[in-house]
C-alpha cells in the first residue's frame, strides 16, 4: 500500500519516519527496563545481555541501528526545511541523499556488527 | 509543489502550546541526533556486546560521573522526544475525545514509569571502582 498508493518520497519519507520513531520507542521502553535489572537483578541482565550477542540478537540490532540512522538522517532533513523552507524544493533530493548517507555510515556498522558470528576480520576493535 | 508532503508536521499555529512542543521536538531531535547515535556506536561498535555484562556497566561505565549523567541526560531528552512523538501519532489515529484522553494519559503512566526505573538505576548502581 505505501508503495502504490501515489504520495511518491515525501510521503515514504514521512511514513518510514513514523514506523522507525515508533520502533525506537518501543525499543527504548524495553531497554530501560533491561538496564534496571543491572541493579534489580544483575544475573537475569547478564543472560538477557547474551541475547545480544546472539545471531538473532545481532539481527535486530542492526535493524534498531537502521531504525536509529533512517530516523536521524530523515530527522535532520525536516529540521532544514523548516529552518530554510526554500529547501522544501529539494525535499526529494535530500531524501536520496540521506540513503547515500545512510549505505556509507550504516554498511560498516553492519559489518562490525556482524563479524564476531561469522569470523570475519574486524577492523575497527 | 505543494502536491508534495514535506514530511514532517507542520509548524502548529493554533496553540502557544503545540507550537513549545514542535520547537521542543527540533531541539531535543537535534540533540539525539548527536548524543543517540554516540550511543549506538560506543555501544554495539566500539566495544562488542558479547563482552558487556553487570561489570562491564558498575566498573568500565558507570563508575565515571560523567558517563552517569550523560546517559541521564540521553535518558531524559529520549524520554521526551519518544513519548511527545507517540502523542502525535496517536492524535492522528486515535478519535474520540475520551478514547484519545484515556490512551494519552496510559502513554504518560509508562513514560512515568520508565522516568523512575531509569533515574533510579542510574542514580543508585553502586560501583565499586567509583570514588
Amino acid at each position: 500500500m505505501l508503495f502504490r498508493y501515489r504520495g511518491r518520497e515525501g510521503m515514504l519519507a514521512w511514513a518510514f519516519h513514523r514506523i522507525s520513531g515508533v520502533a525506537i520507542w518501543a525499543f527504548v521502553v524495553l531497554h530501560v527496563v533491561d538496564i534496571y535489572l543491572v541493579g534489580g537483578d544483575p544475573k537475569a541482565y547478564d543472560t538477557i545481555l547474551q541475547v545480544y550477542a546472539s545471531l538473532p540478537g545481532r539481527i535486530a540490532e542492526m535493524l534498531l541501528g537502521a531504525a536509529l540512522l533512517y530516523h536521524a538522517l530523515n530527522g535532520l532533513r525536516i529540521i532544514l526545511m523548516d529552518l530554510w523552507p526554500a529547501m522544501t524544493r529539494y525535499h526529494r533530493a535530500l531524501w536520496y541523499g540521506s540513503w547515500v548517507v545512510f549505505t556509507g555510515v550504516g554498511l560498516p556498522v553492519a559489518y562490525e556488527i556482524m563479524a564476531p558470528v561469522f569470523g570475519w576480520t574486524q577492523f575497527f576493535r | 509543489m505543494s502536491l508534495y508532503s514535506r514530511s514532517g508536521r507542520p509548524r502548529p499555529s493554533g496553540s502557544r502550546r503545540e507550537l513549545v512542543l514542535w520547537y521542543l521536538m527540533r531541539i531535543t531531535g537535534l540533540a539525539l541526533f548527536v548524543l543517540a547515535l554516540a550511543h549506538y556506536l560506543i555501544l554495539h561498535f566500539v566495544f562488542d556486546p558479547a563482552e558487556q555484562n553487570v561489570a562491564f556497566i558498575t566498573d568500565a561505565r558507570w563508575s565515571q560521573l560523567f558517563w552517569r549523567a550523560l546517559d541521564w541526560t540521553l535518558l531524559m531528552l529520549v524520554l521526551f522526544h519518544a513519548f511527545i512523538g507517540v502523542r502525535t501519532v496517536v492524535v492522528d489515529y486515535v478519535h474520540g475525545p475520551r478514547r484519545r484522553r484515556a490512551v494519552i494519559w496510559s502513554l504518560y503512566a509508562i513514560a512515568a514509569a520508565v522516568f523512575v526505573l531509569g533515574t533510579s538505576v542510574v542514580m543508585t548502581l553502586p560501583s565499586p571502582a567509583m570514588n
